[in-house]
């Protein structure tokens, strides 16, 4: 039952939830309350639109089966060391896959830009606006994760055999700096381009150039000199390379050397390394693009 | 006590475009203010800066005596918005939208659900709160948004056009709530190029026009300052242009009419502004007859809004409204919005 006092109660202003004008709440809390009503909110949007997962999921499925069956009788030993194409492919297909899905991760951002939803979130008190970028980036990261252990049991079944704890952890190490990286860079266009078209044009000249400059579908040595150089400049390589490795051999360390580059070879963490350098550089260089939209 | 709403001197131009240049008003406490003026006169810029969604270029901009550039995040908390166009998450159920709401507006929770409950009752939203945005109507939209705009307690609500593209009956749904609001204390300020909307709710009124504010105050004190009451007269129900004139040089001879119009959009209708005389129908009505005319109908009213409009600017808002509908980019417009 609705009274007339209770409606006045319910839509008067109450100033003892606005606080002064120094924050008297805790700012951590805040923001851990906000990013976890962002990333709710994309997760609900996933399970009610699967889609974009399952083609996700089916589309490395596909590039196994098929890129897979395509140098199938190629000569053993052809992709170095008593390998079949598959067992070689599959680093390259996980890797691909969590980079795809990471550069994807402005574009939901920049549907909310384009529909106002954003504004939504930009007048609301945020503690930090950056729990947007956090919320999405915790919801890519764990996408990627689905989509790397559904293509780590189908190479398993396919035959490209199964790390061991230890390597699936690595594996999931490496999985995870190449997202939050690329995830970034992502995000910062979605912020800087224009609209939607611009990002889909960028993630599609981006996409399988990348792919095809690194070493997931060809070894170096079958590239030509300048190709080499390129792919180990590309920081798809430093994912794939030692995640091939660790599909290979039990036996390793952090010292192990897990990569060849036409100069040197690389040792695991040294591979890591790089790829947090990968990491900071994007952050840095977003950052700028972040503060002009957050300010 | 400070104003709700404190906006002195505000300028913001976007490139070479200057949307607003100078523009001050003040709500206080409590009173429903309307921005009015038509599309592109600078009332969502003027809204956008308030809500801290576009930096000011220059000028004052304080809610309940903060600044909104200095400290955003504390104006941010006393203010709601509801803008024009709702964006809601379609594939979000409106229960699950305004839970989202508020937690970004950090409610804590046992609350924020109770509260949450009671704001879908009040505006009979219980129904449809576990359906998809995406199904709802527009005036469905409009109430979620509102319920959401109103879910942290605001001391102040923003709406910008909250009626545009609504039916009637949603409208005036709309229109009693924000009178209900305006009784349990909370300020309300709203934008509207719709002059009945403004006419009908705001205490105060600003009127802008190409960024500038060109009159404020209440309705019937604009109303007076321009005086004069006005007169509609048909002469038959499709007046003859000719007969139309005749009748325009013979009114405008009298000594209480200011001026007469003859509107062809209304079968030659004529328009009339009568000022120091209180017994003007009797005195119109005699001319009339000694001169032979005849009436079809003759009505009197005090000046509207648009009246006053009109004094101000020289034009209607209606011809203000196509002039700016030929010269807007809205391309240009929404990709302002986006920055």
């Amino acid at each position: 039952m609705i009274t007339q006092s209770s409606i006045q109660s319910s839509l008067s202003p109450d100033p003892s939830l606005h606080g002064g004008l120094e924050d008297n709440s805790s700012a951590l809390g805040d923001f851990l309350q906000e990013t976890f009503a962002l990333t709710k909110r994309l997760f609900i949007q996933l399970q009610r639109r699967p889609s974009t997962l399952m083609a996700g999921i089916i589309q490395p499925f596909m590039w196994l089966l098929l890129f897979g069956a395509l140098f199938t009788n190629a000569p053993r030993g052809f992709f170095g060391e008593d390998l079949n194409y598959g067992q070689f492919l599959a680093p390259g297909v996980i890797v691909f896959t969590a980079f795809s899905g990471a550069l994807n991760a402005g574009l939901p951002v920049m549907f909310d830009r384009e529909f106002g939803f954003l504004n939504r979130l930009l007048v609301a008190p945020l503690a930090s606006r950056y729990s947007i970028v956090a919320a999405s980036t915790i919801y890519i990261v764990a996408l990627s994760f689905i989509q790397t252990g559904v293509i780590v049991a189908a190479s398993a079944f396919l035959g490209a055999g199964l790390p061991n704890i230890a390597g699936l952890g690595a594996i999931a190490l490496i999985v995870l700096l190449v997202v939050l990286g690329v995830t970034a860079l992502s995000l910062g266009l979605a912020f800087a381009l224009p609209g939607h078209i611009e990002l889909i044009a960028v993630i599609f000249v981006t996409n399988l150039p990348l792919l095809f400059a690194s070493t997931a579908l060809a070894p170096l040595s079958f590239m030509a000199g300048w190709l080499q150089v390129v792919a180990s400049l590309n920081p798809l390589t430093y994912a794939i390379e030692p995640i091939r490795y660790l599909y290979l051999h039990s036996e390793w360390g952090i010292g192990t050397l897990v990569m060849d580059t036409p100069w040197t070879s690389i040792s695991l963490w040294a591979v890591i390394l790089v790829l947090l350098a990968f990491d900071a550089l994007v952050l840095l260089a977003i950052q700028p693009l972040l503060r002009r939209r957050f300010a | 006590m400070a104003n709700a709403v404190f906006i002195d001197n505000l300028h913001k131009s976007y490139g070479s475009i200057t949307a607003v240049e100078n523009i001050s008003f003040q709500v206080q406490p409590g009173e429903i203010f309307g921005l009015l003026g038509p599309n592109g006169a600078g009332k969502t810029t003027t809204i956008r800066c308030l809500t801290t969604l576009a930096k000011p270029d220059r000028g004052t901009v304080e809610v309940c005596g903060i600044s909104a550039v200095k400290n955003p995040r504390a104006a941010r908390r006393r203010l709601g918005y509801v803008a024009q166009e709702v964006a809601l998450d379609k594939v979000l159920t409106g229960r699950e939208l305004l839970h989202l709401q508020a937690a970004l507006y950090h409610l804590p929770s046992e609350g924020a659900k109770e509260r949450i409950e009671r704001l879908l009752e009040l505006l009979n939203l219980t129904t449809y709160a576990d359906r998809q945005t995406g199904t709802y109507s527009g005036g469905l939209r409009k109430r979620l948004d509102l319920a959401a705009g109103l879910l942290h307690q605001p001391e102040v609500l923003v709406l910008d056009e909250p009626t545009v593209g609504l039916d009637i009956e949603s409208r005036f749904i709309v229109w009693d709530f924000l009178r209900q609001l305006k009784a349990a204390g909370t300020t309300v300020l709203i934008t509207s190029h719709y002059l009945e909307e403004i006419d009908a709710l705001a205490d105060r009124l600003a009127i802008i026009d190409s960024g500038v504010v060109i009159d404020s105050g209440s309705p019937s004190q604009l109303k007076e300052r321009v005086g004069g009451d006005r007169v509609t007269l048909q002469i038959k129900e499709f007046t003859p242009e000719e007969e139309a004139q005749q009748a325009k040089a013979m009114l405008s001879s009298l000594p209480f009419v200011q001026s007469v119009i003859v509107n062809p959009a209304r079968g030659n209708s004529l328009n009339l502004i009568v000022k120091g005389e209180s017994n003007y129908l009797t005195n119109i009505e005699e001319s009339l007859a000694a001169a032979s005319f005849p009436i079809f109908s003759m009505t009197q009213s005090r000046p509207s809004l648009d009246d006053v409009y009109l004094a101000a600017t020289g034009r209607t808002l209606m011809d203000a409204e196509m002039a700016a509908a030929g010269r807007r980019d809205l391309k240009a417009e929404k990709k302002e919005e986006m920055k």
